[in-house]
């Protein structure tokens, strides 16, 4: 019966040619539309360590106070960094199970060759914590040791890139470079590590840049050697003294930090102490203002701080809005096109066919259009794909890719689609009367 | 032509036409609130940073070999590195002036605080962004002084890598020197920086120039701050104005005299923008790609929806037209003109279009209200709605001529016909 319906749908579908391409047009620019700009969405706003991140933390103290806000702003949200005197404490403490201060750097690195000429790389000084925080994984080696941060050892981690520029891409580890003006021996190599996005520290990415972290350095040995900031800093008073050493003094904010926190216990305790903290500073008379601290969990913080780009959401919402005119429109025309066969209808009913048959006939006929639109949908959505980098930043448009899931998605949505639409026809279709399509005749 | 014989077609139709009177007033609500998207980021495109931006080109680099420390010596050393590289860029016969920059309008890499009028002021006044440079700055970047003067060579300090936050002597825009006194008597005041006890002198006023920022702080885009700091740093930016038609050719004599003098610098174009020679056009265009390809993004579906709109009209009034076939033809037989049948078709997609649109204004206005609850847009002019109106009436009559003109040459013989 299955084959038969096909046959009639195809037959009739092929009867009226310009009506079955209009309707196969907007099935398929309606999904194209909204599986590229979803294609770019899922990509900024999944999970970027799903293993993990409901046992992710960010930790803020506010070292601010209230005049730290914004004038007439009833925010008491603390500052989303940490200035370094916060960060050292709270690692000095190291209450949780892993905790990383983080902040960003950028330098010269020394190439292979002498005739390449110099590239600047950015990257990330970090705890040794990071890397079994994180799941970092290497293709050789591995992170350093606490040991190592406490001498401030002269390591560092690399990226695979980096490794590929430097090394040729063989097992570095022991190999020496040079970063600024300092030498560092490779302890790890990176296996293809880009979390999208830079989730362990939007502070001073946005979650999206352009700039892959390409070497890891101990955060202490960073510190030791004035590694360069590349991140933003926030004051609310300008640092009393001059230089990198003046601004580690201050109260100005540029650290990021997260910790590892494995049960809701540990979270109480946790957030516990950041009260406790900030009230032995109120005590020291260094905050002369009540403790006003946060922990987030992972994907909160990243809601927090905006990560999704609005440009993003808004694209998407349009997109869909596009698909819903472009179902809209399909009803209408399938609405059109099956009322138009009221007279065919009235026979098949006559010569003995269910409602239910001429229901599924016309389901048959309308998934027929959607799986058509979605063929052609999906044609779209790759061209859309290919072309979205002539309308989102790059660092976002690179991430929008076809997969599998992506395809199954398109063919589902419009077929799914266009037999929701086709619905309200179908059953006007199968409440044909007979008898009086007959007699009219 | 009389309302009642359309409404009383059209109730034989319910189901199509809310479906397309539902079609049309979405496809209003969306293109409406997309081509404000557009209007907005065209408007933010086109604002003028307050530079003369031909002719202008950037140089960011690092130098390696020069001394990282904050020690006099350090300071000293790099500090003449600096000097000397700005000293062969001026001597380039295709440059007409050069300056060293901290950032430039655009460049989305800023330094940015509070302006005061009052020592250790709690909450600041305004905000500012924070651009140093020497002497030739205001040449270099063409920015129009309307009152005071620029910074006399003497004035210039060099002494910090993280710029010095509160000299005695700042420059700012026309803007901010209003926003902080708004009797417009700026010129000579006191202000302090960041909160800061030091007292700070307005020296002069620029007509105009724009923060490095895109996308945030717009509440502060136009409140920028002149400091006569030489920004002493391994990684370096300086603004170089060729002499007018000279840009490629004194951003390559740039490129080989830098390389010639110390090769020991990174200068190659890359890292993400940030390293390299560009011309002021590639930053400016850098900064605005995103609203570019949001208001292109837009434009493109809004195409799409307006022609799918058009095309289901087409359709399904050629349904109807079909449809009704033999009544037109009675019509006709009883003296119907052409005319009143095109007209007929006309008025009743008018008619359908006119709920359309109303639903669709108010649609429109609360889709507005949602966009600007949920991402902080501004309140949409009911201009754009109005414009939008007049576009889908348009629309519908353009899509139902074709049907309308079929229907309208419809032999009055179809009458005697049977199905």
């Amino acid at each position: 019966m299955f084959g038969y319906y096909l046959d009639l749908a195809l037959r009739s579908l092929k009867r009226n040619k310009a009506l079955t391409a209009l309707m196969v047009l907007t099935v398929g620019f309606g999904v194209a539309a909204s599986m590229t700009t979803w294609s770019v969405f899922r990509a900024v706003s999944g999970d970027p360590i799903p293993q993990k991140s409901a046992r992710l933390f960010v930790p803020q103290i506010d070292n601010w106070g209230p005049t730290g806000h914004e004038p007439g702003s009833n925010s008491t949200e603390p500052p989303s960094a940490m200035s370094y005197t916060d960060a050292v404490a709270l690692m000095r403490a190291h209450r949780a199970k892993y905790q990383s201060a983080m902040y960003q750097i950028a330098d010269s690195v020394a190439p292979k060759a002498a005739n390449q000429s110099l590239t600047l790389i950015a990257g990330e000084a970090v705890g040794s914590e990071f890397f079994p925080m994180l799941d970092v994984p290497f293709a050789y080696g591995g992170g350093w040791s606490g040991a190592e941060d406490a001498n401030r050892a002269q390591v560092a981690v690399i990226s695979s890139q980096l490794n590929g520029m430097l090394f040729g891409g063989a097992d570095s580890v022991g190999r020496m470079l040079t970063f600024g003006h300092h030498d560092y021996r490779v302890v790890g190599v990176t296996d293809d590590w880009h979390p999208h996005p830079v989730f362990y520290d939007v502070v001073n990415t946005g979650g999206f840049t352009p700039l892959a972290a390409d070497i890891f350095l101990p955060f202490d040995t960073a510190i030791a050697n004035d590694a360069n900031i590349n991140g933003s800093t926030n004051c609310n008073q300008p640092p009393a003294e001059s230089g990198f050493k003046g601004l580690q003094k201050s109260e100005c904010v540029w650290i990021s930090f997260m910790v590892q926190l494995d049960d809701a216990a540990a979270v109480r305790d946790y957030h516990q102490f950041l009260v406790n903290y900030s009230l032995e500073q109120q005590r020291a008379g260094r905050f002369n203002w009540p403790p006003e601290v946060r922990l987030r969990g992972l994907m909160a913080w990243l809601a927090e701080r905006h990560v999704v780009p609005s440009d993003t959401k808004v694209s998407l919402y349009v997109a869909v809005g596009l698909l819903l005119v472009c179902l809209v429109n399909v009803m209408g025309l399938l609405l059109a096109k099956f009322m138009r066969r009221s007279g065919e209808i009235g026979v098949r009913r006559a010569l003995g066919a269910s409602r239910g048959e001429i229901y599924l006939q016309f389901l048959v006929e309308a998934g027929m259009v959607g799986l058509a639109g979605g063929v052609l949908g999906l044609a779209l959505t790759w061209l859309g794909i290919a072309g979205v980098g002539w309308v989102m930043p790059p660092e976002i448009a690179a991430l929008a890719h076809m997969d599998v899931s992506l395809l199954a998605t398109t063919l589902i949505v419009a077929i799914v689609a266009t037999m929701l639409a086709g619905l309200y026809p179908t059953l006007r279709a199968s409440a044909v009367q007979p008898a009086w399509q007959l007699k009219s005749n | 032509m009389t309302l009642p014989p359309i409404l009383a077609a059209l109730r034989k139709h319910k189901s199509g036409v809310v479906l397309i009177t539902l079609q049309i007033a979405l496809t209003l609500a969306i293109v409406c609130n997309a081509v404000f998207i557009i209007g907005q980021r065209v408007a933010t495109v086109q604002r003028p940073t307050g530079m003369d931006e031909q002719n202008l080109f950037l140089i960011q680099q690092q130098i390696v070999n020069a001394p990282t420390g904050n020690d006099a010596a350090s300071l000293e050393r790099r500090y003449a590195m600096l000097r000397s590289d700005l000293m062969t860029l001026r001597g380039l016969p295709d440059v007409a002036s050069a300056a060293p920059v901290r950032s430039l309008p655009l460049l989305q890499s800023s330094n940015n605080g509070g302006v005061g009028l009052q020592p250790n002021q709690d909450h600041s006044t305004a905000t500012t962004t924070f651009y140093g440079g020497d002497e030739d700055l205001l040449k270099t970047l063409g920015v129009r002084l309307v009152a005071g003067r620029n910074f006399t060579a003497s004035e210039i300090t060099h002494d910090d890598r993280g710029g010095d936050w509160q000299p005695p002597v700042a420059i700012v825009t026309r803007a901010l020197a209003d926003q902080l006194f708004p009797a417009g008597d700026a010129l000579g005041k006191t202000v302090y920086f960041n909160g800061g006890a030091v007292p700070t002198t307005i020296i002069g006023i620029v007509a105009r120039l724009q923060t490095p920022n895109v996308g945030w702080g717009s509440d502060y885009n136009w409140n920028s701050t002149l400091l006569p700091t030489f920004p002493n740093d391994t990684y370096t930016r300086t603004a170089v104005r060729a002499k007018p038609g000279q840009l490629d050719a004194a951003m390559r004599d740039a490129r080989q005299a830098l390389v010639a003098a110390n090769p020991q610098r990174v200068i190659r174009n890359g890292f993400a923008g940030f390293i390299g020679i560009y011309p002021y056009s590639d930053i400016r265009a850098r900064a605005y790609r995103a609203d570019i390809g949001m208001a292109l993004l837009m434009g493109v579906i809004c195409l799409v929806l307006l022609c799918v709109t058009g095309a289901g009209i087409v359709g399904l009034t050629s349904f109807w037209v079909g449809q009704r076939r033999r009544q037109i033809g009675i019509r006709r037989a009883l003296g119907a003109t052409r005319t009143d049948i095109l007209r007929y078709f006309q008025a009743e997609n008018l008619l359908i279009a006119g709920m359309g649109v109303a639903l669709g204004a108010a649609l429109a206005v609360g889709l507005n209200l949602w966009l600007m609850q949920q991402f902080a847009m501004d309140r949409m002019s009911l201009l754009y709605v109005l414009a939008g109106v007049v576009a889908l009436l348009a629309l519908g009559q353009g899509a139902v001529l074709a049907p309308a003109l079929r229907a309208s040459r419809v032999s009055p013989v179809e009458a005697t016909r049977s199905v």
